[in-house]
């Protein structure tokens, strides 16, 4: 681990990332080729709730809901993930036990990451202790924007620390960053300081999860495995909530970091709705028609 | 450094364009003074799909008769074409414009199978760039005192225009529309392995009333070309192809009173500075060499990157054509076609083989590849320099030579020395080396951190053995018009 050299930070020029978005999106996901990247982006989601109103049983019907994604359509695979606040770990993992599928928890003062480093670790030990299996932490944006980058850096490795064999997703806020050369940047100092993971978005913030900004991300850690050998995941989250968009941040995936990342382990989708929505096209290419949404469960 | 594996477990499931909705003929005649007349020679020749090596229709060889016949309708039509009022020839070209618009799908698979380019570029770039030329010059129809203060504006008289297979309708389009927005009268030969989609306009035109003559198409190769050329009552000669025939037809009608505009082969230098956005700047790479299958006059063949990023821009460069899918240009995934014709692809393998003999490091992606077909997989030659023939000479394929460079003096110069000077790529984050390259660079239009991209509002043209003239734009109407 070593501070990243920003004078070299690769740059972004926003009309070409555009077009070549355009690019992905134009692909025909058609008959096997569509429900293998169905299958997939099921596999990589993390069902979330982040919300004030969350109570035990909203999150115990999210975990029965992760087990069980729709019982009427055998062979699907389950999702990646239960995203929940560290006060709710505990819950989620009595829940989940023996299936297979994570707890990830939000730390460091999520949403808006305003406090002590102090509180933030705290915050993630309580989160670890509790048992989460992948910490989703959030970056001090403002001190990025005011150009203390080695603060940013500094409490994203202090973090990392206290995660232990957690693993550490490190969420840009992409949408308080502005450009895409700040999202650039922020995804060097966090894949630097030793993020497992960089994350787009809380969901709490417009715009969340963008292609654009995915890709920048993207790009960053295809630079960093180039280079080091090492490979970083990406999530990105909040936004993605039709298969038809799911389907393209997998074209993008595919035709940007390759096989190696067409699996749970180095591509995430943070999102609620997107699983019902992949439920229903699944079912629609087993039998050719589109059922009611009453018949997929909102939990 | 650690390498991507890419497109190997995901494979894209055939996504092929629906060509139940086009209507082709079996045969097509020539389209003279407004209906379709049989040709005096009473050959036909057959229209190939360079995909699947299958014939898709027989089309007529116009002879030296045909020719005549279709030159003197023009002139007949010039007389009253050249009288109406302004306004109503561009209702006429308006009307055409729509048209194109309202049959795109049915043009761009036509194109995608006569001419090989992939579905994706037909229905994105080629037919709505021709629709809208066709809208750009209606509007300037009667605003030409506008255009040109203090002069009488007057059309020249019946113009012949010859047009390459690279953007068959589009290159129609480019010489119609300001043809006659301006007053003329034309008689237009396409390509004679890209016919049909002209063809298809002559329908369009015959349909949209455009009172007779007044545009004529006949199909053919060389000679009908030669014929046209030589025809004595021909006052304006337009030709878009490659240099030879450019400088033959120079030859032809030196000492007439014919005018001509002449837009011809290039060999463009895409120029990349260690400040460039440099992930963009490798798909613009991609963009400018392997577009249409590098079958593009103003084709981004010369790459000079400079020397602290080379290595680099080289990597993602060949990460980048991994991705990229050759194959039937009817698939909504294919990223690049069929080459036009086995001639052409005899060119462009010669000039591969030229490449490797001369010592030229060749890197290709891998592509499976049909049996039937003319196929070429995007390539690269590394350690090529200013002296290879590669460098030099246009190859009109998917095949990019790669040089480095030290110093925006040293590139400069190198990207002049050329006899071509139609295209240039300039990538940098840096406006004023845009514009030091702008200034230095002679070419007839140089590309800022993009590359092909085209306007009708936009004049396009080259310097040196690339042509002279200007098509598109303001300058577009001039070329079409005289003044008193």
């Amino acid at each position: 681990m070593s501070f990243p050299d920003l004078t070299k930070t690769i740059k972004i020029d926003k009309l070409g990332v555009d077009e070549r978005i355009d690019r992905f999106c134009k692909r025909s996901i058609k008959n096997e080729a569509k429900e293998y990247g169905l299958h997939l982006a099921l596999s990589m989601i993390d069902l979330t709730t982040l919300e004030g109103k969350d109570t035990p049983e909203k999150v115990r019907s999210l975990c029965y809901k992760a087990r069980h994604l729709h019982d009427s359509l055998p062979g699907l695979p389950s999702v990646a993930a239960v995203c929940v606040y560290p006060t709710f770990v505990a819950i989620a993992k009595k829940e989940l036990k023996g299936s297979g599928i994570n707890i990830a928890s939000v730390s460091t003062a999520f949403p808006s990451g305003q406090s002590t480093l102090e509180v933030k670790l705290s915050d993630t030990k309580f989160a670890v202790d509790q048992g989460a299996d992948e910490v989703d932490m959030v970056i001090s944006r403002g001190k990025f924007l005011a150009g203390e980058y080695n603060f940013v850096y500094d409490e994203i490795a202090a973090v990392k620390e206290v995660c232990g064999k957690a693993h550490l997703k490190v969420i840009l806020e992409t949408g308080e960053l502005d450009t895409l050369d700040n999202v650039r940047k922020a995804s060097d100092i966090a894949i630097y300081a030793g993020a497992d993971f960089i994350k787009t978005s809380t969901g709490k913030i417009s715009p969340a999860a963008t292609m654009p900004v995915t890709f920048v991300m993207l790009n960053a850690i295809k630079d960093y495995y180039k280079k080091t050998g090492i490979k970083i995941g990406m999530k990105p989250a909040g936004g993605i909530a039709t298969s038809k968009i799911a389907l393209q941040y997998l074209v993008m995936l595919n035709e940007t970091l390759g096989d190696e990342w067409m699996n749970k382990d180095l591509f995430r989708f943070g999102a609620s709705s997107l699983a019902n929505d992949i439920l229903m096209q699944l079912v629609k290419q087993e039998s050719g028609h589109y059922q009611s949404l009453d018949y997929f469960s909102k939990d | 450094m650690s390498k991507l594996q890419l497109n190997k477990s995901w494979k894209y499931a055939d996504a092929l364009e629906s060509t139940d909705h086009i209507r082709l003929k079996e045969k097509y005649d020539l389209f003279i003074n407004g209906a379709f007349v049989k040709p005096n020679s009473k050959k036909y020749f057959d229209t190939i799909n360079p995909a699947t090596d299958e014939v898709i229709a027989k089309i007529a060889e116009a002879n030296k008769k045909d020719i005549d016949l279709a030159v003197k309708s023009a002139r007949i039509a010039f007389k009253s074409w050249s009288k109406l009022p302004a306004k109503e020839r561009g209702k006429y070209i308006f009307r055409i414009a729509r048209m194109i618009q309202e049959r795109a799908k049915e043009f761009a698979v036509i194109e995608s199978m006569d001419g090989g380019k992939p579905i994706r570029e037909s229905i994105n770039v080629d037919i709505p760039l021709a629709a809208n030329h066709f809208f750009y010059y209606a509007g300037w129809a009667d605003k030409l005192e506008y255009a040109f203060p203090n002069k009488i504006p007057k059309p020249l008289g019946v113009a012949g225009q010859i047009i390459p297979w690279n953007f068959p309708l589009l290159m129609a389009a480019w010489k119609i529309a300001p043809a006659i927005a301006c007053g003329n009268t034309v008689v237009l030969k396409p390509a004679e392995t890209t016919s049909l989609t002209a063809l298809k306009l002559a329908e369009i035109i015959k349909e949209s009333g455009l009172p007779k003559g007044v545009v004529n198409i006949v199909t053919g190769a060389g000679n009908t070309g030669a014929e046209l050329v030589n025809h004595p009552d021909i006052d304006k000669i337009a030709f878009t192809g490659s240099t030879n025939v450019g400088k033959l037809i120079q030859k032809s009608i030196s000492g007439t009173k014919k005018k001509s505009t002449l837009e011809l082969g290039g060999k463009g230098a895409n120029i990349i500075f260690e400040d460039a956005a440099i992930d963009q700047t490798v798909e613009g790479i991609i963009n400018a060499i392997f577009f249409n299958q590098g079958h593009v006059c103003c084709a981004g063949s010369r790459l000079f990157v400079q020397e602290s990023v080379a290595k680099e821009v080289i990597e993602k460069l060949k990460d980048r054509m991994a991705s990229l899918i050759v194959g039937n240009p009817l698939d909504k995934n294919t990223d690049i076609g069929a080459v036009n014709s086995k001639e052409q692809l005899a060119t462009i393998n010669k000039y591969i083989e030229i490449g490797k003999k001369e010592g030229g490091e060749i890197y290709q992606s891998k592509c499976s590849i049909s049996k039937k077909g003319n196929w070429c997989p995007p390539t690269l030659f590394l350690n090529v320099s200013q002296s290879h023939a590669i460098v030099q000479e246009e190859i009109f394929g998917p095949v990019l030579a790669i040089q480095t460079f030290r110093t925006i003096d040293e590139v400069i110069e190198k990207a002049n020395n050329t006899p071509f000077g139609l295209s240039a790529g300039v990538w940098t984050e840096k406006g004023s080396k845009i514009f030091k390259l702008t200034q230095e660079l002679n070419a007839g239009v140089v590309w800022a951190n993009t590359y092909n991209k085209f306007d009708p509002a936009s004049p396009f043209g080259g310097f040196k053995e690339s042509g002279f003239g200007r098509e598109g734009g303001l300058h577009g109407l001039k070329a079409y018009l005289k003044f008193e």
